[in-house]
């Protein structure tokens, strides 16, 4: 055999060679692939669908009214009960604040558990959405030296006053900033929200919140049945898969009917109000021009929507 | 903010002076025995080894064995409280296009089980004498302002079924903020603008309030302490949960 033809030979075996290097990578690829699918497909109806969609804010009308039936089939099988899913939009001229007096806060903790009840946060493990710090009255506001885990028989103790903090919902949020594929964002009425669609767990928003509003979804989460609230909103409450990040949404899907938030309800001594910045006869307005106010880490030019303030 | 956090912290300066010769002068042992260095790296190897087991044991940090947050609870662990929170008909009616707002009052008081008054004061001749209440209303402790306040500064004598304000004005007992008012006077305002007290139903449109008295127990009005729902669960107490839950 000549030079010339053992060269051809060999070029003949290399280009055989990549060829079917390449079928054997097209082959695996398309069998993971439909694999993958297949296991997610048969875990929920149409996520897969979801996922090939474009971003929510994006979507024409008839595709997101697509989508919200088919979450709330998935849901309605899920959970064996009627779940509705809403996109109720925000309303023109709101802009929603909350204000939290701490002269009042007794720390009875009711809030945390009727959020959880509202807006299906994960029973086991556990997520809370509200925190409530405890701090020392002769010291101040100090959230280093604050604990969350305070067990007293009866509150309020003598020597402490207690401040809930859930999500500030800032106008300069820093966790809507860093999220790498804009699956969070501040709507017109001020509420920051997640689509739980297109959030891709990167816990990059966690880190950068400096009020540890966020909560990550690290096993899937468990909610008995009979326990979730069915009643729920895209951007808000509705039940959220594993891998995602979630966070207070203001009761989004009862504040934009026109509700108060459940933690305002429920708490027992009046002490979180709810209303419409821009509308001057709102509690909120009153509050700020008539108590003192004060909003948290306010040197980290957040600019939280969440004002605390002493009635007193 | 944050007050404590800028700290004045004493900063101490070493000069030349106050700095101690190190070893020996002339000495030829500048480092420490080696005995002691054994002892140094005997302590180090035990204290990195301790460590190391209560990572891998996934270490509960310094917790107490009775400080709370080791075990989840929700919500259906309080069967006690309504976290539904059913609006009032007239409230969910209303709703958020009542403009106005309708503002109703819950009527829940302690005193339906005696009202109306006048089934028993009726018959009765007015005892105006400051007395221990013994046959009825024993129960009524007062703990409210000064220690001279009676019955009479508020509840009306000629008809129990009415309070009278200090002007002499009879007022029904829907209308006892008007009676707390009288000295209360910053406190009322803000309950009356919504900022005291608690609200419930449409921050846009209709909704319930409730009365000084629904809270504050008018004999004795400060606020009782009640029992706080339990903490949290700690992170590292979170993950064996789950795990839980993963077994199952």
């Amino acid at each position: 055999m000549s030079d010339a033809d053992r060269d051809r030979a060999n070029q003949g075996d290399g280009f055989e060679r990549s060829v079917d290097r390449r079928a054997l990578l097209i082959s695996t690829g398309l069998t993971a692939m439909a694999a993958v699918s297949a296991s997610v497909a048969g875990a929920s109806t149409g996520f897969v669908e979801r996922l090939l969609r474009t971003r929510f804010t994006e979507l024409s009308p008839e595709r997101k009214a697509e989508i919200l039936a088919d979450l709330e089939r998935e849901y309605s099988e899920r959970y064996a009960r009627t779940v509705t899913v809403a996109d109720t939009p925000p309303m023109d001229g709101v802009e929603f604040a909350y204000g939290l007096d701490i002269a009042r806060c007794v720390g009875c903790r009711r809030c945390v558990y009727a959020c959880v009840h509202e807006n299906n946060q994960s029973r086991d493990p556990q997520i809370h959405w509200i925190r409530v710090l405890r701090m020392e009255k002769e010291r101040g506001i100090e959230l280093a030296e604050s604990t969350a885990y305070y067990e007293p028989e009866l509150v309020p103790e003598p020597d402490a006053f207690y401040l809930p903090v859930a999500c500030q919902q800032c106008r300069n949020p820093a966790c809507v900033k860093v999220c790498p594929v804009k699956a969070t964002w501040q709507e017109p009425d001020g509420i920051v929200v997640i689509d739980s669609d297109w959030c891709i767990g990167c816990r990059c928003c966690m880190s950068a919140c400096p009020y540890g509003a966020r909560h990550f979804n690290w096993t899937e989460p468990t909610i008995p049945s009979a326990e979730l609230n069915p009643d729920t909103h895209y951007l808000g409450n509705r039940p959220r898969p594993k891998g995602i990040v979630e966070k207070c949404t203001f009761c989004i899907h009862r504040t934009r009917k026109g509700r108060y938030p459940a933690c305002v309800e429920i708490c027992p001594v009046g002490a979180r109000k709810f209303g419409n910045l821009l509308d001057e006869t709102s509690e909120m307005r009153y509050l700020m021009r008539e108590k003192r106010v004060f909003v948290l880490k306010e040197e980290l030019n957040t600019r939280p929507r969440f004002y605390y303030f002493y009635a007193t | 903010m944050d007050t404590g956090g800028a700290g004045y912290r004493e900063v101490k300066t070493v000069t030349n002076h106050d700095r101690q010769p190190q070893g020996e002068p002339g000495g030829d042992r500048l480092l420490p025995g080696s005995a002691s260095l054994a002892v140094l790296l005997i302590v180090f190897i035990i204290l990195s080894l301790l460590t190391l087991f209560s990572i891998m044991r996934g270490g509960t940090g310094h917790v107490a064995s009775d400080a709370g947050g080791t075990k989840a609870f929700s919500p259906i662990d309080f069967p006690e409280i309504d976290f539904d929170r059913e609006l009032m008909p007239e409230v969910a009616d209303g709703g958020a296009a009542d403009a106005e707002g309708t503002y109703l009052v819950r009527q829940s008081l302690a005193y339906e089980d005696y009202f109306p008054c006048t089934d028993c004061h009726a018959e009765m001749e007015v005892n105006r004498e400051r007395r221990q209440l013994e046959e009825m209303h024993d129960d009524i402790e007062l703990n409210h302002g000064p220690a001279d306040r009676w019955c009479f500064d508020c509840h009306n004598p000629d008809d129990r079924d009415s309070l009278r304000l200090a002007n002499g004005t009879l007022i029904g007992f829907d209308e006892s903020y008007r009676l707390c008012g009288q000295c209360h006077g910053t406190i009322f305002r803000d309950w009356r603008e919504g900022i005291h007290g608690r609200r419930e139903g449409y921050w846009n449109g209709a909704k319930s309030y409730l009365l000084c008295a629904h809270c504050h127990n008018p004999h004795a009005p400060h606020f009782q302490a009640i029992e706080p729902l339990p903490p949290p669960v700690r992170p590292q107490f979170l993950r064996a949960t789950a795990e839980e839950v993963h077994d199952e």
